[in-house]
């Protein structure tokens, strides 16, 4: 019972950012529209304020698309680590393959009983789906309502997210130079690459630090 | 159909045939230690890059503007493990207040 509750609770408590990717999309020249399809369709996080950033700051629809998958390409390594314990087939995949991110894939793999890891898994999936698209809906209509995005400060809603992101995960000296190199690196570059190309071609620095 | 949407369209197809390849394929693949850390580099070096861009670029030209005091509030509270919204609000109000002032 309680698997179900701290699930439900970490849907309505991740669900609830949803709100910030809503205004970001219109502070970033996206419509309602875009915006709800986003958070349907691609429903992940860092991915979709990451498309919206790239596009708005003026690139490519194919650094957008790449910087987008890029950064979705995690979930994949949590669907390898989700089917070895949900087991699922046919219409059953697909479903849990769309609500594979991080929350669900945390939530599961927390637990220790296989019925729990189920349990866990559907219903944080489920509940961040839920309330993530409901409030995307919500903030994009209250943005578009606001008008000059910046007076209200929404446009550092999206570096800060990145940043509450990021942060936890810079647990070893070798993670924290390369962020701060990537960091270094893109702003060095931006006044002589087209947009985009500063932050897709940080990759490099990932194949580089993680060779060895 | 205009360019957002076929970024839009285009990265939510390719995401989840990322994410069902992953249900579809055996795990040992992608538990070879080079992937595990290049893929785990992968997320930080690109939202470090987009945090510089969004914080400090306008128009691919580098400027510092009212953004810097949300950031650096931001950043403050991320560090000082501030709730997520109380965070978001915190640097939202920085950034806004630097704004109206025309600092």
């Amino acid at each position: 019972m309680s698997v179900k509750r701290d699930s439900i609770g970490v849907g309505v408590s991740v669900g609830a950012a949803g709100v910030a990717f809503g205004s970001v999309a219109i502070a970033g020249h996206f419509t309602v529209a875009q915006a709800c399809v986003l958070s349907l369709l691609l429903f992940s996080g860092a991915s979709q304020f990451a498309l919206v950033g790239v596009m708005s700051s003026g690139g490519s629809p194919l650094a957008a698309i790449l910087t987008g998958t890029f950064l979705g390409s995690r979930n994949g390594l949590y669907g390898t680590r989700m089917a070895s314990i949900l087991k699922n087939r046919g219409w059953r995949r697909v479903v849990a393959a769309q609500i594979t991110i991080d929350e669900s894939t945390g939530m599961a793999i927390a637990q220790e009983e296989t019925d729990q890891q189920h349990t866990a898994f559907w219903f944080t999936g489920f509940a961040v789906f839920f309330f993530w698209n409901i409030c995307t809906f919500l903030g994009a209509v209250g943005a578009k309502a606001i008008g000059d995005t910046a007076a209200w400060g929404l446009d550092v809603v999206s570096p800060v997210v990145f940043i509450a992101v990021l942060w936890p995960r810079l647990t070893t000296r070798n993670l924290k130079l390369a962020a701060l190199a990537a960091f270094t690196w893109a702003l060095c570059i931006t006044e002589v690459v087209p947009s985009g190309v500063p932050i897709l071609t940080t990759v490099a620095i990932a194949v580089f630090v993680g060779w060895k | 159909m205009s360019s957002k949407w076929i970024a839009v369209l285009v990265t939510g197809v390719l995401c989840f045939i990322l994410k069902y390849v992953g249900h579809s394929i055996p795990a040992k693949w992608l538990e070879r230690p080079r992937i595990s850390r290049i893929t785990t580099l992968i997320p930080i070096v690109l939202l470090s890059a987009l945090v510089g861009i969004q914080a400090f670029t306008t128009q691919t030209k580098f400027t510092v503007d009212h953004r810097l005091s949300g950031i650096i509030i931001g950043a403050g509270s991320v560090i000082a493990k501030l709730p997520f919204p109380v965070t978001i609000i915190l640097a939202m109000a920085a950034s806004a207040i630097t704004y109206r002032l025309k600092i």
